[in-house]
């Protein structure tokens, strides 16, 4: 047994990505331990999707570097199955399930299809772990032998879940996976999520929009804006002790009995961006 | 009485589809009002039909789609309506904002042209003012930096972006009755608040409606005057919103709020036991039977109809009294199990 501490399931530095002149994402790190779990909230456009794609190997960085258990992803002239065992290791759920799953393939298939490419499995038993994984997610026979089209926003989310879990990767990306979920599927998903984390100790990145649910499936955070981490640490401590004003304003936001909606100008720069500032109480009615 | 007609009445709706050339059931029964001005919130079960509900009433529903019962839009039923005016219902009348985004809007046109194609071709605005009209929407909804938006493409927006611009689009045809199905998911809690205030500003200044279909169940009972509830197909509550986390009476609706604690509760998430199920699926009891700590034998025999009490209506044998101190309502409790 080596004594050395096991490297991070994700280690993320320096990490960059612009498009022409614009900056998506500007100098981001963020380190995920083995089997850990890190919430990324923060303002919608801020650079999330772009980060897990960036990590999931979907986009090209312009700068910096992501390891995934201490190595870099395979350059191009890897061989292939150093380069599939790599994409193995991390998969993702999407934010736009419909665009993730092909029109014309049944349910079923498309798991069974991912259980053929990345496990040994064949027959009744694909076929039976195939139900298992559709049974977790709370799908069933039906769901299985229909066409994404005929399953609702929420049921093809689930799918795309199950899909993700089939390949037992060791990161599992998740970009607002649960937000089209009502609030009892939710819980179940996120038990399951829990559960398997204990048992197979992968790892989680976990965008959402809910600062409900983050302590129930994160211990760690980071909040995202204008392409940057703005502030990160233990979920709790951030979620009850925020200490940078646009997440203080994030809090806020939520809406809790008696709360009533109210324009805060999101995108104005109303907030200083320097963390540990006073957040100025009068930012509501200061619109440009 | 004489009650004002409200502007959407859906009237025991009933929608089957074709699967294998059989009638499939997939909205058992929906009775809806919205007033004018007023919002309502549509709520429950991932696949109970709420997406489809809200598509109904524009008729945008899968091909082979049967319809039964009423829509009736200011007066008009929608189910019967001649296409000439079922056109202007859909240009000028009623907007929707679709689920998902990225699945409505052509992928290979620019933002620009798919926000300003309805104001210049159907109203008849020039390029120009249309092109002004939409980029102080754009700025409404928080996206700042509007005129370099407008020349970009779907794929270079993100999903919250992509949700504003459809959120600006249906606003700027300036509809009577917005049909809203999940229009903030992909928002983060600050611009969430921001649109919905956007959308309250309307309301009161030009009575518009709405239909909010969310699985936001403290967002509902704050943006709503009215919540309803469905599960399998079916509306099985309809109550004020203030009224939704104490004055539940519903044994799914008691479930379903108690499947999410308050934040900062510490307490666990819980999830109903049991399969939900679809419409098609249900037999001729009430669908939440299997899954209800308090079902009794007549529960599995007769489906339960709405009737009115506590200032709504649900549609339960066995209505929960929320004056009386309750057991939780079965969410993950063992000991409460139903045969
Ligand atoms: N094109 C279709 N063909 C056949 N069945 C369909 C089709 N679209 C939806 N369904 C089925 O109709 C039911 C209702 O779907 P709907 O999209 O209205 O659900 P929903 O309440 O909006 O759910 P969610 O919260 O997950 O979006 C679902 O069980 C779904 O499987
Ligand atoms: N292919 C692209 N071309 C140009 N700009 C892009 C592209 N992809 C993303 N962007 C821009 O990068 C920024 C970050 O987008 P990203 O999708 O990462 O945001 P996000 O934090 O996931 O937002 P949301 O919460 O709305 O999903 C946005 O301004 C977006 O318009
Ligand atoms: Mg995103
Ligand atoms: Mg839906």
């Amino acid at each position: 047994m080596a004594d050395s501490l096991p490297p991070p399931a994700l280690e993320v530095t320096g990490l960059r990505k612009t498009f022409g002149d614009f900056t998506a994402v500007d100098d981001v790190a963020l380190t995920i331990a083995p089997g850990g779990s890190l919430a990324v909230v923060g303002e919608s456009g801020s650079g999330k999707t772009t980060t897990a794609r960036m990590i999931a190997g979907l986009e090209k960085p312009t700068a910096g570097t992501i390891r995934l258990n201490g190595r870099g992803r395979p350059g191009v002239n890897a061989r292939t199955s150093e380069r599939r065992e790599f994409a193995r290791e991390v998969q993702m759920v999407f934010q736009d399930p419909y665009a993730s799953l092909d029109r014309h393939q049944k349910i079923g298939d498309c798991i069974a299809e991912v259980l053929t490419l990345h496990t040994d499995l064949r027959g009744p038993a694909r076929a039976a772990r195939t139900a298992e994984l559709l049974e977790q997610v709370g799908l069933d026979e039906r769901h299985a032998a229909s066409l994404p089209r005929a399953l609702s926003g929420g049921q093809r989310q689930r799918v795309a879940i199950a899909r993700a879990l089939a390949v037992q990767p060791r990161l599992l990306v998740l970009d607002e996976a649960v937000a089209a979920l009502d609030v009892s599927v939710q819980a179940q998903i996120l038990t399951l999520l829990q559960h398997i984390r204990e048992q197979t100790s992968v790892a989680y990145l976990f965008i959402t929009h809910d600062l409900g649910i983050v302590r129930h499936i994160c211990d760690e955070i980071a909040v995202m804006r204008h392409g940057r981490v703005v502030e990160s640490g233990a979920a709790d401590t951030v979620l009850t002790d925020p200490q940078h004003p646009y997440t203080r304003k994030l809090l806020d936001s939520v809406p809790v009995p008696g709360w009533k909606p109210s324009r805060v100008l999101a995108t104005a720069d109303t907030v200083p961006s320097v963390p540990g500032t006073e957040a100025s109480k009068g930012d509501a009615g200061n619109r440009p | 009485m004489n009650r004002p007609q409200p502007l959407l009445a859906i009237d025991e709706l009933h929608v089957t589809l074709p699967f294998k050339g059989q009638p499939r059931t997939v909205i058992q029964r929906v009775d809806l009002t919205v007033p004018a001005g007023s919002a309502v919130g549509l709520v429950g079960e991932s696949g109970s039909g709420k997406s489809m509900t809200a598509r109904a009433v524009l008729r945008l529903l899968p091909g082979g789609a049967r319809t039964g019962g009423k829509i009736l839009f200011d007066g008009a039923d929608v189910t019967t309506m001649s296409p000439a005016a079922l056109r202007k219902l859909r240009i000028h009348d009623v907007a929707m904002i679709f689920q998902d985004p990225r699945a409505h809007i052509n992928p290979v046109r620019t933002i620009g042209d798919f926000l300003t194609e309805a104001l210049v071709t159907t109203r008849g605005v020039r390029p120009r003012a249309a092109e002004a009209t939409v980029t102080a929407l754009l700025r409404e909804v928080g996206i700042a930096d509007a005129a370099r938006r407008l020349r970009q493409r779907p794929s270079e927006l993100s999903g919250g972006l992509l949700q504003r611009v459809m959120i600006a689009a249906a606003l700027a045809a300036e509809p009577r009755l917005l049909l809203a199905d999940e229009p903030t998911t992909a928002l983060d809690v600050t611009t969430q608040a921001e649109v919905m205030a956007i959308i309250d500003e309307a309301r009161a200044e030009r009575g518009l409606a709405m239909l909010f279909i969310t699985h936001d169940l403290a967002l509902a009972a704050a943006v709503c005057d009215r919540i309803a509830v469905m599960y399998a197909g079916s509306v099985v509550e309809e109550l004020p919103a203030d009224r939704l986390h104490d004055g539940a009476r519903h044994p799914y609706t008691r479930a379903l709020l108690a499947s999410r604690p308050a934040p900062g509760s510490g307490g666990s998430l819980r999830a109903i036991p049991g399969r939900p199920l679809p419409a098609y699926e249900t037999g001729p009891g009430c669908a939440f039977g299997t899954r209800c700590s308090q079902a009794q034998e007549v529960c599995g025999a007769e489906r339960p109809l709405p009737r009115s009490g506590g200032g709504g209506t649900t549609a339960c044998h066995f209505p929960v009294d929320p004056l009386v101190p309750q057991a939780t309502t079965g969410a993950g409790d063992r000991s409460t199990t139903h045969g």
